[in-house]
């Protein structure tokens, strides 16, 4: 498999504080990876390293072959960033933006088939300041796919979404990793990492807890299942290894339906929690700005 | 595409930006010709036959356009710019930096033309001001005009260094504000007391005035000036000293991100 990003020993210091601090990671061409982790963990200085917009103090890092920090102007040609915010385009249309930036690209997407894609055709001429939040973030992602990158960055990108736009945007996701995008996502919401990632990564104190797929993220497969159930009044729970016999044992005792059964396994959430808990005791809370 | 085509897209786009912003149309580009046409209308009956009120602030009011669509915009835009993630967001395609400047001056150009097109015709057609007769006087224009606008360009984009988005507006505008009144823009060049006259002379707002008097004003009002002469020669001197220290300290101090942030 192609690596996309490469990274080993990557170390990044503000005064004394390591936001990064001894990182390996590769990220495969193709896939959609999910680094996750608590405020001041070191993913946006990650990030950021990774677009070429912050030097290391230590470590190789090669973002699709190249040092990004010594990245000629034209490997941009073959990244898409997405940032946080990005404001200042109010005055202008979606259309206006995507073809301006479309021209800095050697081989961009038609202006059209972006607006298509991210679902803003029937606003291309209206003014930026109107859009809602949705469609905004959309036309970032747009800003971020018009030079059809092999690689696109995704910062946060539903921060601030009801249900329904969120849904939306996982689709548009979705269909560009089918096309073959590389995507690496940075996310507070561990539902988007399930929906979207193959692969994700934890990170905590600038160094990796955890690497793996989201079914699989520390040894969530292994863990006991939880049957719960409601009788004479009372709700009850049993922890164990074999959920499907525990249920069949509850059928038999009970006449009808189980009341209120369910089987659980430890939400992604769970996982997640459990593995920075450690971390974030000890880590002052302060984001490094975007 | 080449970065001087993508520099003229660029200068498009801010085009586009500036005319939707009715605020930045209103205080900078139609401001010098309100207040020409106000000064006219409020002094006309303060000045004799020989000399009309449209024709004495009309090159002072250049000088004030000169500098507020150069300067004033692209300090004021550049921070808001900066601090609202445009600049990050420029700088994360292959846009060339060089293209980014070039829109800037499309822009500045375009607009310090308009304007002043727009102030010869209202002081020449509504308050009959003499247009400058012989070639050398047109030339002298010109270069004030050009080294003025450039010059106003990179030190705004410099300037636009020294603050943040939110309080930008006031760390321009009233250094701005205190400047006109001294250099002779609203208040008569020999009513400015001496040394303020000196502290003016260290800008170029007074040099771009008192180049634009040069060109406008009758030859035996030079004797009015510090010199006694409309000193094109240390004019040009000066605005050229100026430009060329703007441009450097445009490129030496220039930052696409935020402060605080990389």
């Amino acid at each position: 498999m192609d690596t996309a990003i490469r990274i080993r020993g990557l170390v990044k210091a503000y005064d004394s504080l390591h936001a990064v601090d001894g990182l390996d990671l590769d990220i495969h061409a193709g896939e959609v990876f999910a680094l996750l982790g608590p405020n001041g963990a070191g993913k946006t200085t990650t990030v950021e390293i990774l677009e070429g917009f912050r030097d290391r103090d230590e470590g190789e890092v090669s973002v699709l072959g190249t040092d990004p920090h010594r990245a000629p102007r034209r490997w941009r040609d073959r990244i898409g960033i997405v940032l946080q915010t990005s404001g200042g385009l109010d005055l202008l249309t979606p259309r206006e933006v995507l073809s301006s930036t479309a021209r800095a690209y050697r081989t961009p997407r038609r202006v059209d088939e972006v607006l298509d894609a991210v679902g803003l055709a029937e606003k291309a001429d209206d003014r930026v300041v109107g859009l809602s939040g949705g469609q905004r973030r959309r036309l970032d992602v747009g800003l971020g796919i018009v030079g059809d990158p092999e690689l696109l960055f995704l910062d946060e990108p539903t921060t601030g979404f009801d249900p329904q736009a969120r849904r939306e945007f996982w689709e548009l996701i979705r269909s560009l990793a089918t096309g073959g995008t590389t995507i690496l996502l940075t996310t507070h919401y561990l539902d988007e990492a399930e929906h979207l990632a193959d692969r994700v990564g934890v990170i905590a104190g600038g160094r990796l807890l955890a690497l793996d797929t989201p079914a699989n993220l520390g040894g969530r497969r292994r863990e006991q299942a939880t049957v719960t159930w409601e009788e004479e009044g009372a709700r009850r729970s049993i922890r164990t290894d074999s959920p499907t016999a525990e249920v069949a044992r509850l059928a038999a005792r009970f006449p009808a339906e189980v009341p209120e059964l369910t089987v659980t396994r430890p939400s992604l959430e769970d996982t997640y929690l459990g593995l920075i808990s450690p971390h974030v005791q000890h880590h002052t809370p302060t984001e490094v700005p975007a | 595409m080449s970065t001087l085509a993508i520099g003229i897209d660029r200068a498009v786009v801010e085009l586009k930006m500036f005319s939707r912003e009715r605020e930045a149309v209103f205080f900078s580009f139609l401001f010098p010709i309100l207040l020409l046409s106000l000064f006219s209308v409020i002094f006309s009956g303060q000045f004799d036959g020989r000399m009309t009120a449209g024709w004495f602030f009309l090159p002072g009011m250049i000088a004030a356009g000169v500098l507020l669509t150069s300067f004033q915009t692209m300090a004021l835009s550049v921070a808001t710019e900066r601090d609202d993630g445009s600049l990050k967001r420029l700088r994360s395609t292959p846009m060339p930096p060089a293209s980014y400047f070039l829109g800037k001056v499309g822009l500045v150009a375009t607009t310090s033309l308009l304007q002043l097109v727009l102030l010869l015709v209202v002081a020449r057609v509504f308050f009959d001001v003499p247009m400058p007769a012989t070639t050398g006087r047109w030339g002298l224009f010109a270069a004030v005009f050009v080294l003025g606008v450039f010059g106003g360009t990179v030190l705004g984009i410099a300037y636009s260094s020294l603050s943040t988005a939110r309080s930008i507006g006031a760390v321009v505008i009233g250094p701005m504000l205190v400047l006109q009144f001294i250099s002779g823009v609203y208040i008569g060049w020999d009513s400015v007391p001496d040394w303020l006259r000196q502290v003016a002379s260290l800008f170029p707002l007074k040099w771009i005035a008192q180049g634009m008097r040069g060109v406008f004003y009758p030859d035996d009002m030079s004797s009015l000036e510090m010199a006694g002469t409309w000193e094109p020669g240390r004019t040009m001197i000066v605005l050229a000293a100026w430009a060329v220290g703007g441009l450097v300290l445009c490129i030496t101090t220039f930052r696409w991100f935020k402060r605080g942030t990389v």
